[in-house]
């Protein structure tokens, strides 16, 4: 397909990315491009600029804190998370990696392209709320750094302005983590899915119920459905699933996620 | 934008527009026309390309950030008339039958089978998933590689 006439920049550090989004307000970032080349196809959007951020060796790479946290570069693919040994420090995010879509997928996506397309049927955005990682952004004033929770603004939105770029996902130490998920296909596109961890008590995330991941806390997973039922979601109605479907779903996999994540 | 790109060994030098996707490069620049458009969505895994030593969708990726990779199309696996173990192993298998889908499915294969040489039955499946065929329910081309595993 052709895409709409379109600029090209690769800059060779954040500042410069930096400059060049700001240059011009239709300018947006190009990171694994496996979200944002099919969106320019279908001419959902159509930047002016494109700013590939594959260049920025300052946005790869995965370290292990001597406490366990783990800080991962944005611009770090799946199948590099798959396959680092800091990653399987918390081994749900390597074991989630691998079920998105299929190798090719997975060689070019990568973690910051995923939580900033906030695709409300994407992978990571309830995994990261889950397991509280912290989100680091950077534009012309400084850095600022947003947890999870609040990083998800609506479907397509996040808390990353048009002049800013994710820089940094910072993700605390911590093994009991739980992932379920009913797909399209084996690794398809999620119908429902949800993410849990326990730390004291249990948080639970639930992807594409809501234009956001919603999120639950809860003592155990006995009382996990009660509580996915008292969020009263309505999720979206598709050819795939009904709403009743879906809230459905939402609780039997909330449980799951729950039950894997406190080892049962 | 002037691009330089390795394609199956020879430097390719040309003027592309950034819009330009890779696998119109390929097909239409350079007139290598063995890797196919399916879906142009990045479902099919016709177009698939081994860049720079990785398996991507090259409808999924510009030409321009190709620009000083090496790319690895199906015209690069046969020496001549020489076809490859695999390349062999799929007549052999019968693992074709319009051969549309064949030449992304040869390079997904020709890549698994370079990182991991003896992989087991479920990761040949996990490594042809992002690869459609609408001809052969698959079994052949799993029998395929699965012929020249060690
Ligand atoms: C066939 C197919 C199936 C898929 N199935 C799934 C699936 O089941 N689950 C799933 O989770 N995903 C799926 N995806 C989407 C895939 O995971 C994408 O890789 C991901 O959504 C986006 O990551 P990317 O690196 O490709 O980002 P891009 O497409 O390059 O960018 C996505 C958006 O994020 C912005 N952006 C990227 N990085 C930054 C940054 N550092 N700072 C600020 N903004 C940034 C871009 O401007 C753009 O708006 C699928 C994709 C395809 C083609
Ligand atoms: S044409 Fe590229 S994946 Fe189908
Ligand atoms: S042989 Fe026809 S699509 Fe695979």
């Amino acid at each position: 397909m052709l895409l709409r006439e379109v600029e090209y920049v690769k800059p060779s550090s954040i500042a410069e990315a930096l400059t060049n989004l700001a240059a011009n307000d239709g300018a947006r970032a190009l990171a694994g491009g496996q979200t944002l080349i099919n969106v320019m196809k279908a001419r959902a959007a159509s930047p002016d600029v494109l700013v590939d951020l594959s260049g920025l060796e300052e946005l790869k790479g995965i370290e292990l804190g001597s406490d366990g946290t783990l800080s991962i570069g944005p611009m770090t693919t799946y199948t590099e998370l798959m396959d680092s040994a800091e990653a399987r420090a918390r081994p749900i995010l390597g074991e989630v990696c691998s079920k998105i879509a299929d190798v090719q997928v997975r060689n070019r996506g990568t973690i910051g392209g995923n939580l900033c397309a906030n695709d409300p049927t994407n992978h990571l955005p309830p995994l990261m709320a889950a397991i509280g990682a912290e989100l680091t952004i950077t534009g012309a004033g400084g850095e600022r750094t947003v947890p999870a929770s609040d990083f998800f603004l609506g479907v397509y939105m996040t808390a990353v302005g048009q002049t800013e770029l994710l820089t940094r996902i910072t993700i605390p130490a911590g093994k009991h983590d739980g992932f379920a998920a009913v797909t399209l296909g084996v690794d398809g596109t999620c119908i429902v899915n949800a993410a849990a961890s326990m730390n004291g008590s249990l948080r639970i995330a639930i992807g594409c119920v809501d234009a956001v991941p919603v999120l639950i806390e809860v003592e155990s997973p006995d009382t996990v459905r009660a509580a996915v039922r008292a969020a009263a979601l309505h999720p979206p109605d598709d050819v795939h699933a009904s709403s009743e479907y879906r809230a459905h779903l939402a609780e039997v996999l909330a449980e799951r996620a729950a039950r894997q994540a406190v080892g049962e | 934008m002037n691009v330089a790109v390795t394609v199956n060994g020879t430097v390719y030098e040309r003027d592309v527009e950034a819009r330009k996707l890779l696998i119109h490069f390929l097909r239409d620049d350079i007139d290598l026309t063995g890797s196919h458009i399916g879906c142009d969505t990045g479902n099919c895994g016709a177009c698939s390309v081994i860049l720079d030593g990785t398996l991507v969708k090259s409808c999924m990726v510009l030409a321009v950030q190709a620009n000083g990779s090496k790319v690895e199309t199906v015209e690069g696996l046969a020496d001549g008339e020489q076809l490859t173990a695999l390349q062999q192993a799929f007549t052999d298998h019968h693992a074709l039958q319009c051969g549309y889908c064949t030449p992304g499915m040869l390079m997904s294969a020709t890549s698994l089978l370079r990182s991991n040489p003896s992989p087991s039955d479920e990761e040949i499946r996990k490594a042809l998933q992002g690869n459609i065929c609408r001809c052969t329910g698959y079994w052949n081309i799993f029998e395929a590689v699965k012929s020249v595993a060690r």
